[in-house]
């Protein structure tokens, strides 16, 4: 049975087409490889026996006709879940239980989809290496004591060792590309506007898009089309023509022009993410891509830019955890002193530093040193992103500047933590979309990633390039399997 | 002392020590749209439902909920910016205004800063001394708050989420107001152009229309602004005047005694009559307004606008022009129907239902006279009335083609009060109807004249007082239904 477990969506989905494996087997599989594997500690809130349950019920009436009949499927827990306690990794909302549902979510289920449980995070999506959770570390299956990235760390360590056939994380400023680089998996991080923020616990309005997680490309695309919708109740949801991201998967790149933007060769970088870049673009022209080397001259202000960026909006956006009505409740004197103990005590550490940060950017006297001027320096970005688009289809870039760390190694140095999205950031202060594959390892043997940025909506030649680096960096993720008790 | 030097018209000023002070107010209106949901959300707007029972997962701000905005408030913002004859913005921006309360589910209200929906305006006032122009600086778009109830638990505070997120025109004006005169007819004109237009149904008594007075004081003649003070959350027109009042006072006091006045926000206490400090300026909340991102920017094209400028009924300043000529009424008299569009719909309905020997007189005297009266004694709403134009206008045409005497008009009209009867019925049914033929007059007369001999005598030997008696005795005798002119004619024939 452990072989179900380490199939690709694609390959499950066939097999229950066939008949070959039930909806009920492959979930159980995954419910038995999850449980044996709680040293991870991958799960903040289990669905099994519900899932198991519906899996049945799946079984006895299949529709084959959907797009993920009958799979089981972990999601992040920022994405709430109607009836399942969603936590966002936050002691705020430890007992908090939705009664509605993300669209993103939802479009899962209506394809057949089964919730099997909410998948670890960093609290409120704050973080690289999935410590700032509430509910503790979580172990990379990569290595022991190897934090899996953040902050969609639950989701990259289950999907790596085999805990559910995909899944879905957020990325604000890397949170799902950082991650899927560390546990040699594929991370996508949709177009801003792709998929509905709707339902999502939101960290930072601007820049949270919702995004698929998966063993491989082919799986992400299937994913993608599931999950993308234009959405009414999101705003800022676009209705644009979305593709059949998996039917029209093609490895033919030939001729399509890759950029190598040279401002991504930071100071200090290792010389086995230079070297993993340089074999990139072999592989890239190995594909039949044209290589051209492009300038984006404000990438060393996307960091700080995005600093100011997203405190700003987060410290706004979680303003509304304060104890009246929902959540974690403190006692105090008065209703300021009800705030301040439960705020004191519901909010980690990293969550009080943005909200500090933010709530300070956008103080009167500051606000045009910071926020306003970070604005300014976004659009700047944007246009840097614009210009290149005028000459190349897509760019190639690692996707983090080293490979994971050990747990602990970086959570006292909040700068050094920082410091692991300087690839991702720029590409959601943009709102473009951007992929991560596994492209190779380090002298740890750990996993490195790169990153393929498209243009806004042109998921399918990111995921087409992706498609075909992929066949040719063949990178299989080596797991023995350490935790399983 | 009386504080107030001189009262001549709408003037207000304020004396002291041979310094005469004038006052300068600023409002801030809040007007609640008239819509039957709310501003980014669906959620009923009803008034007076059970607490938290018009509540969506938007308005309790639940964890990933987002605001839709709501395309009919911004319609009646367009609209009401029209109705202010102002400028309106084809591009504004949805701003985050950051503060703590318990009532306040975000943590935030979504209002709007730097670019408000509407932009400069003006209406105008109608004051004893002549018209006056009030500027209007801006209209903007805002969220409301929930309600907070201290009095009903004695050790908790509850807090009510109907009203969260219910959508608000804040009208700013600018500091062209100088009497508590002019806050009253400032307040009454937009509340009329709202009702005009549908846009803010102006009851204040269901907190529809709040407002924010700004108060200041200076020499008169002087063009410098004094320090203001920001009189939070009034309302009603008499506590709004009454702030003004005491605030324009406390002020003027401080000066004269070479004190300076804090820039600061104060509340009016209603039930000691006096303003109290609520914070200073260095306690004042920074809001951190920023653009709230999950909203795009609202932009509004020229079409859409002039869409809606299609759909502008006439407005209470072309209403008043054209009731003047063509309906030959005074001013004072089309201001007093105009004011309320109910009012001024009542009239129109009378006016065409009086058909083409109509009588504008009678019609405007009715109205204000009579059934004023009424309405005023029953506290009913004109809408509401308990007679119809259509029998009002019937009333009037029996007075004006002779059919009844305006005496025995008085007395159907208090029968019609009893379901809206037709006059007509009343007078046949009752036999009211005035007796106009000479001959059963005459006879009727020369009856009087015969059985008061020595009177009429009196009468002839110079006692013209006498002249009312046989009046009254005449009308007396035909149970009041005689036609008061024809027996005029005749006794003075007779006699």
């Amino acid at each position: 049975m452990t072989e179900i477990t380490s199939l690709s969506l694609f390959e499950l989905i066939k097999n229950i087409k066939e008949k070959k494996i039930s909806s009920n087997e492959a979930t159980k599989s995954f419910v038995d490889r999850s449980q044996k594997s709680k040293k991870l500690n991958t799960y903040i809130t289990e669905n099994f026996e519900n899932c198991l349950k519906l899996s049945k019920e799946f079984d006895n009436k299949p529709n084959f006709d959907l797009k993920l009949p009958g799979i089981p499927i972990a999601v992040k827990d920022l994405f709430c879940t109607n009836e399942v306690r969603t936590t966002a990794g936050s002691n705020i909302l430890n007992n908090f239980v939705p009664s509605y549902e993300s669209t993103v979510t939802q479009n899962i289920w209506n394809e057949g989809g089964i919730l099997l449980g909410k998948l670890n995070c960093d609290e409120f999506a704050m973080g690289s290496s999935n410590e700032t959770s509430f509910f503790g570390n979580v172990q990379n299956p990569i290595a022991k004591n190897l934090v899996p990235g953040g902050s969609s760390g639950g989701s990259s360590s289950a999907l790596a060792a085999n805990l559910t056939p995909v899944t879905i994380g957020t990325d604000t400023g890397g949170s799902i590309r950082q991650p899927a680089s560390f546990t040699g998996t594929v991370g996508l991080k949709p177009t801003y506007g792709s998929c509905s923020r709707y339902g999502i616990v939101a960290f930072a309005s601007s820049l949270d898009q919702a995004g698929p997680m998966s063993k491989d490309v082919k799986d992400s695309s299937i994913l993608l089309e599931v999950i993308s919708s234009f959405d009414k109740k999101d705003s800022t949801s676009i209705d644009f023509k979305r593709n059949n991201y998996s039917s029209e998967l093609t490895r033919n790149i030939k001729g399509i022009k890759i950029g190598i933007p040279k401002e991504y060769r930071v100071d200090g970088m290792p010389g086995e993410i230079e070297n993993l870049w340089k074999k990139g673009i072999e592989y890239a022209k190995d594909c039949g891509a044209e290589i051209i080397d492009i300038s984006l001259p404000h990438t060393s202000y996307a960091l700080p830019t995005y600093y100011i960026v997203a405190p700003a909006e987060a410290s706004s956006n979680l303003a509304r955890y304060d104890g009246v009505k929902y959540g974690l409740r403190s006692s105090g004197e008065s209703l300021i002193d009800m705030y301040e103990k439960t705020r004191s005590e519901g909010f980690g550490e990293e969550v009080k530093r943005r909200i500090m940060i933010g709530t300070y950017v956008l103080s009167s006297g500051y606000y045009d040193a910071y926020y306003l001027k970070a604005q300014k320096v976004r659009q700047l970005i944007k246009k840097d992103f614009d210009d290149a688009y005028n000459k190349v289809d897509a760019i190639l870039t690692p996707s983090t500047p080293s490979s994971a760390f050990k747990i602990g190694e970086k959570s006292n140095d909040p700068v050094s933590m920082y410091l692991n999205d300087i690839f991702t950031v720029p590409v959601n202060l943009a709102g473009l979309p951007g992929i991560s594959i596994p492209a190779g390892r380090d002298k740890n043997n750990y996993p490195l990633g790169l990153q393929i940025i498209g243009k806004p909506f042109d998921e399918q030649t990111v995921l087409n390039i992706a498609y075909s680096m992929e066949e040719k960096i063949n990178y299989k993720n080596n797991i023995t399997d350490w935790w399983i008790e | 002392m009386d504080r107030i030097m001189s009262k001549k018209n709408s003037e207000y000023l304020i004396e002291r020590n041979d310094n005469i002070y004038e006052v300068v107010i600023g409002l801030e209106v809040h007007a609640q749209v008239t819509s039957n949901s709310k501003l980014f959300s669906s959620s009923s707007t009803k008034f007076g439902a059970e607490p938290n029972t018009q509540v969506s997962l938007v308005d309790a701000a639940f964890p990933g909920m987002l605001p839709v905005i709501n395309e009919y408030c911004v319609k009646q913002a367009i609209k009401t910016g029209i109705g202010l004859k102002a400028k309106i913005n084809n591009k504004s921006v949805f701003d985050r205004k950051n503060y703590f309360y318990a009532d306040l589910p975000q943590g935030y209200q979504i209002s709007q800063y730097k670019y408000p929906i509407v932009g400069e305006g003006n209406v105008i006032l109608d004051m004893p001394e002549g018209q006056k122009q009030v500027g209007i600086e801006r209209l903007h778009l805002e969220q409301d708050a929930g309600k907070s109830i201290h009095d009903v638990d004695p050790s908790n505070t509850l807090v009510d989420l109907n009203r969260s997120g219910v959508a608000l025109m804040e009208i700013v004006s600018k500091p062209d107001l100088r009497s508590p005169d002019e806050v009253n007819a400032y307040i009454k004109k937009l509340r009329s152009i709202m009702r005009y237009l549908g846009t803010c149904d102006g009851n204040m008594q269901e907190g529809s229309l709040r407002a924010d007075v700004n108060v200041s004081v200076r020499i008169k003649g002087s063009t410098d602004l004094g320090t203001r003070c920001e009189i939070k959350n009034v309302n009603s027109i008499k506590f709004m005047q009454m702030a003004i009042i005491y605030e324009a006072n406390r002020q003027v006091d401080l000066i004269e005694d070479g004190e300076e006045i804090d820039q600061e926000t104060r509340l009016f206490d209603t039930k000691k009559n006096e303003t109290r400090s609520m914070r200073s300026k260095e306690d004042a909340h920074d809001y951190r307004y920023f653009p709230d991102p999950d909203l795009l920017p609202l932009e509004i094209t020229d079409e859409f606008i002039d869409q809606l400028k299609s759909e502008i009924p006439e407005l209470p300043d072309d209403k008043k022009k054209r009731f003047i000529e063509e309906f030959k009424i005074s001013p004072y008299e089309a201001n007093i129907l105009v004011s309320d569009i109910d009012t001024a719909k009542y009239f129109e309905e009378v006016v065409a239902k009086m058909g083409k020997n109509r009588d504008m007189k009678l019609a405007v005297n009715w109205i204000t006279g009579e059934l004023f009266a009424v309405l005023n004694n029953k506290n009913i709403e004109i809408a509401h009335s308990p007679i119809s134009a259509k029998n009002l206008a019937k009333l009037i045409n029996l007075i004006k083609n002779g059919t009844i005497s305006g005496k025995i008009a008085k007395t159907i009209f208090e029968l019609m009060l009893d379901g809206d009867i037709d006059p007509q019925i009343i007078v046949e049914e009752k036999g009211l109807k005035q007796q106009s033929d000479p001959k059963a007059l005459e006879a009727l007369i020369d009856k009087i004249i015969n059985d008061n001999r020595e009177k009429a005598i009196e009468y002839k030997q110079g006692k013209e007082k006498l002249f009312g008696f046989f009046v009254g005795q005449a009308m007396k005798a035909s149970g009041g239904k005689a036609n008061p002119q024809l027996i005029n004619e005749i006794l003075k024939k007779k006699l």
